[in-house]
């Protein structure tokens, strides 16, 4: 930490913490309104069927129902890349659990006996049940014409024909000719399926039309400005009539970031001529309808001469975005533009594909396409550097990314743009206590191993994504600060307190930051996702400190009768800087400088500020080549655990992030973020997955069935450290940190089982079960 | 057959946090609904509805319940403590000065069982602690800064 910071850099305490602790925030749910209606969906109990008909005869009879919206009334697709889905289905049904009609009621009770009663009759088609089935000649179409839909953004190729959503190339270098020089080459295939965010508030949203034409959205998203923009395009509304509200949001981890239940929110309130609607989704809705985490199956081949220098990659994805692409199209692209990890590798050679399936369609999640390249690259790692006789730790060193070197995209990277992945990786063989990764012998016949891996991702945001941000000073001299960042459990609210306080030299008890999110008094703010709030929300927060600071010298210079350029501002005052005992109090100059005979100038100090990314390119169709994102932060994640090899069960000992993420604003905050990321990660590597029977129905669409780890069955002990190279475009030198716990975690984990057992475990989840299978076909 | 759909309703009676609330419900009514509905006790949150992840835990009749799996029926004339009657819990400050809150979602429930279990074990060892917690998710903390939490906690139940 730089001497003499005044907030930056300390663990102040989060300022949601006493009202959350007290149970009094409200979330989107907890918003009661007399009068309030209640919307319920019915959805589709196949994952692949042409729809005869929706009789809705019976429903009507349920007292207190007020509208039935079926899919013929909106025939229309929509989406945030490509438009390919009906808000309800039409025609044909592609997922189990796809909306197809809406009921509106009274009482939620009622709308639930309602949607019950509605009798849909299917025509079965054939079910696409994983991506390799959908690439195979000849599979079932999911889509009939996936060349056909309306384009949102550059980026998307889908294939007409194909069950191909999007097709993203990377071309760099020779690669065909590299394969020559290779002393080793590795190639292997990994697998996991579909998994769930799970946030524990299950996503909820509500709708009503005044009068004047206004449609007021409250709801727990990630995206209100992009729900403005959703219903402008597809529902031929004017943009500036929407209004969209957000609470605080109870963790979201990617799957609030795309609209999904608004649209149908909003179709519901017009229904019944615009009164209050609320959609609630349950939790088997929340998993099954609502978009979910991506599947993926992979193959990698690496390349490299003896003394372990990489020359050639080639990856191929196979991402299983479900039954629409939705995000799933951005995650297959940002997986593409980093597919090497963070590697010099000078020919790469990426074929990403976004896959339609009959599954629940994916969207963005924590790390976007990171934590799922990582697992197959790391992995892959491990093996060559087995091969070739090096340390897994010395193979990465010889490899690791740096300044001067250019991405897949050749994109070119300097001191300013990378987080040092070197440092980051010595760091945790130091603290890991790394030992070659070779299995030990411990007490009661058990085993324990270590597995590493290292990591790294760039926000590859809209090539325009910004922030801005509003600061009004108060009568007493304290501060409002108003900004559309979205606190959905990272903590934000409290880094751009802290930012402010910083440039301020205010303490955070005079900042108040207003913690609900108004898109009509709030300024633009692109999403809270991709960790890049901290950057984008914190520039225009420095911003708008800056507007405010020359504002107030100006009023003070007045007081002061002195030049602007001569006076300083902190703790509270504006003073001389020549004889800083001469000054003036915030307060006394908060809504303008009053003379003694009452004369008044100047008025409220209101201080804006905004801040978009910089020289940010779409990528080229054929090569990839641009630059997706402004930074790159680096880490190293590493795990110990003990395996007892009568039954394969095992304990997750230790686990362990070293970050690159810059200056990092709020440590205590920032260790929060990365041990929440390590147990997503773990979670997801270890128990997580969506299980299909073979007609694609979703068998575990329940917290109950869904596997994931609970209290006590986290790692012993988790370690965090941050490597702080500043970024010199962030705010006081910080970059993105909000996914990057969760990247690294699957691929060390795996690496310290295979370890331990002997087996190359390349699928997810790793239950003992699994581990057990693996180590049962035999050790490498 | 329009047999569930026409029910009457009744006037419930229940002690809430020390207080005596009335609140008008069907029959099939939940006590989760009941609070949070009835008597706009929004603490306990609707997560899973399935009493499978404890977001919805209260205390009734001293023993820490899933809202969403109890009647509201069943609930009258037994004292009923939600989140909001705990406001001294030593287990609310220990969550705050321990970091173990970030979107706060699941806090209420995790307070409230933290509460109960050293109300029951005000010395639980880890095991207990354990047994205790598994019944409720949090996606967000990783459950370490909980699980400090709570030890911290146990100094305000001691004697």
């Amino acid at each position: 930490m730089e001497q003499g910071w005044y907030s930056v850099g300390q663990p102040e305490q989060r300022i949601d913490a006493e009202e959350k602790a007290r149970g009094t925030v409200r979330f989107v749910g907890d918003y009661l309104s007399p009068g309030l209606m209640h919307a319920k969906l019915v959805t589709s109990e196949r994952a692949h069927a042409e729809i005869r008909s929706v009789d809705v005869t019976e429903a009507w009879k349920v007292p207190g129902v007020r509208a039935i919206i079926t899919g013929e009334m909106f025939p229309f697709h929509i989406g945030p890349i490509l438009a390919d889905r009906p808000p309800l289905a039409f025609k044909k049904v592609r997922y189990c659990g796809e909306p197809l009609a809406i009921i509106v009621a009274d009482a939620e009770d009622q709308a639930k006996q309602a949607a019950e009663r509605v009798v849909v009759t299917y025509d079965p088609l054939p079910v696409v049940n994983s991506p390799s089935d959908a690439m195979r000649p000849g599979s079932p179409l999911v889509h009939e014409d996936a060349g056909s839909y309306q384009k949102l953004i550059s980026n998307v190729y889908p294939v007409s024909g194909t069950n191909i959503g999007s097709h993203i190339k990377i071309r760099k270098g020779d690669a065909g000719a590299a394969w020559a020089q290779c002393d080793e080459t590795v190639t292997a295939s990994y697998s996991f399926n579909l998994t769930d965010h799970a946030a524990m508030e299950p996503r909820a949203a509500m709708a009503e039309i005044n009068p004047s034409g206004k449609i007021i959205i409250h709801s727990c998203s990630q995206s209100p400005f992009t729900i403005k923009k959703v219903l402008n395009q597809f529902f031929n509304v004017e943009l500036g009539n929407v209004i969209v509200h957000i609470p605080l949001v109870g963790g979201a981890f990617g799957g609030k970031g795309t609209v999904q239940l608004e649209p149908l929110a909003y179709l519901a309130s017009k229904a019944v001529g615009g009164k209050l609607v609320r959609l609630e989704y349950s939790r088997e809705e929340d998993m099954r309808t609502a978009p979910c985490h991506i599947g993926l199956e992979a193959t990698v081949r690496l390349g490299a001469d003896k003394d372990g220098r990489l020359l050639a990659g080639q990856y191929t994805f196979l991402f299983d975005s479900g039954a629409y692409t939705d995000q799933g199209a951005g995650v297959t692209r940002a997986a593409a533009l980093d597919c090497t990890g963070p590697y010099d590798i000078a020919n790469v050679w990426c074929d990403s594909y976004c896959v339609y399936t009959n599954h629940p369609y994916a969207t963005s999640f924590r790390g976007y396409g990171h934590p799922e390249l990582s697992f197959a690259v790391e992995r892959t790692m491990d093996k060559l550097a087995r091969r070739l006789g090096l340390d897994p730790v010395e193979f990465r060193l010889r490899n690791a990314i740096k300044p001067g070197d250019e991405t897949p995209t050749q994109a070119v990277l300097t001191a300013n743009n990378i987080g040092d992945s070197a440092q980051c990786l010595l760091r945790a063989k130091e603290l890991i206590g790394w030992d070659g990764g070779k299995a030990r012998e411990a007490a009661g016949g058990k085993v324990r191993s270590k597995g590493l891996s290292l990591f790294w991702k760039t926000s590859t945001t809209a090539t325009n994504a910004q922030a801005g941000a509003v600061i009004k000073f108060e009568a007493d001299g304290s501060v409002n600060l108003n900004c559309a960042a979205i606190e959905l459990g990272q903590g934000t609210k409290t880094v751009l307190a802290q930012i402010l306080s910083e440039k301020l030299k205010m303490p955070l008890s005079k900042i108040r930051v207003t913690m609900e999110v108004n898109t009509q008094y709030d300024p633009h703010q692109w999403r809270t996702v991709a960790s890049s709030t901290t950057f984008l929300a914190g520039r225009a927060v420095m911003s708008a400190a800056d507007d405010a600071i020359a504002k107030l010298k100006k009023t003070a210079a007045v007081a002061l009768q002195c030049a602007e350029e001569d006076l300083d501002i902190g703790d509270g005052r504006v003073y001389y800087r020549p004889a800083p005992e001469f000054g003036v109090d915030i307060q006394e100059i908060a809504l303008g400088y009053k003379f003694p005979n009452g004369h008044t100038v100047s008025g409220q100090v209101i201080g804006v500020g905004k801040h978009v990314q910089t020289h940010l390119t779409p990528m080229d169709e054929k090569t990839g080549f641009g630059k997706p994102g402004p930074w790159w932060s680096v880490g190293a994640q590493a795990v110990e655990i003990e395996l007892d090899p009568a039954d394969y069960s095992y304990r997750v000992l230790k686990a362990l992030t070293v970050l690159d993420g810059g200056t990092i604003i709020n440590p205590r905050m920032a260790e929060q973020q990365m041990r929440g990321g390590m147990y997503l990660g773990l979670s997801f590597a270890s128990t997580e997955s969506f299980r299909f029977d073979a007609e694609g129905i979703v068998l575990n669409p329940s917290l109950r069935d869904y596997q994931m780890l609970r209290f006590g069955e986290e790692p012993a002990e988790y370690m965090v450290d941050f490597v702080q190279t500043p970024s010199a475009a962030g705010p006081y030198g910080a970059r993105g940190i909000g996914e990057y716990g969760v990247i690294g975690m699957a691929p060390a984990l795996a690496n310290a089982l295979s370890a331990a057992t002997g087996a190359e475990l390349d699928e997810l989840p790793l239950t003992p079960e699994t581990v057990w299978r693996a180590a049962g076909e035999g050790s490498r | 057959m329009n047999r569930s759909i026409r029910q009457s309703k009744t006037v419930y009676r229940l002690n809430v946090n020390g207080e005596t609330k009335e609140a008008m419900g069907r029959p099939a009514d939940l006590l989760l609904d009941t609070l949070r509905t009835g008597l706009g006790l929004t603490g306990a949150k609707k997560a899973c509805k399935n009493g499978d992840c404890g977001a919805c835990t209260v205390i009734v009749g001293g023993d820490a319940v899933h809202a969403c799996l109890m009647l509201t029926a069943e609930a009258e004339g037994k004292p009923v403590r939600t989140i909001e009657g705990l406001a001294d819990s030593p287990v609310q400050r220990a969550f705050v000065d321990h970091w173990a809150i970030q979107c706060g979602f699941c806090t209420p429930g995790f307070i409230v069982k933290g509460h109960s279990l050293l109300e029951h074990h005000p010395d639980a060892d880890d095991e207990t602690v354990e047994e205790w917690l598994q019944s409720n998710l949090c996606r967000c903390t990783g459950y370490a800064e909980i699980k400090d939490a709570i030890q911290a906690a146990k100094k305000g139940f001691a004697d």
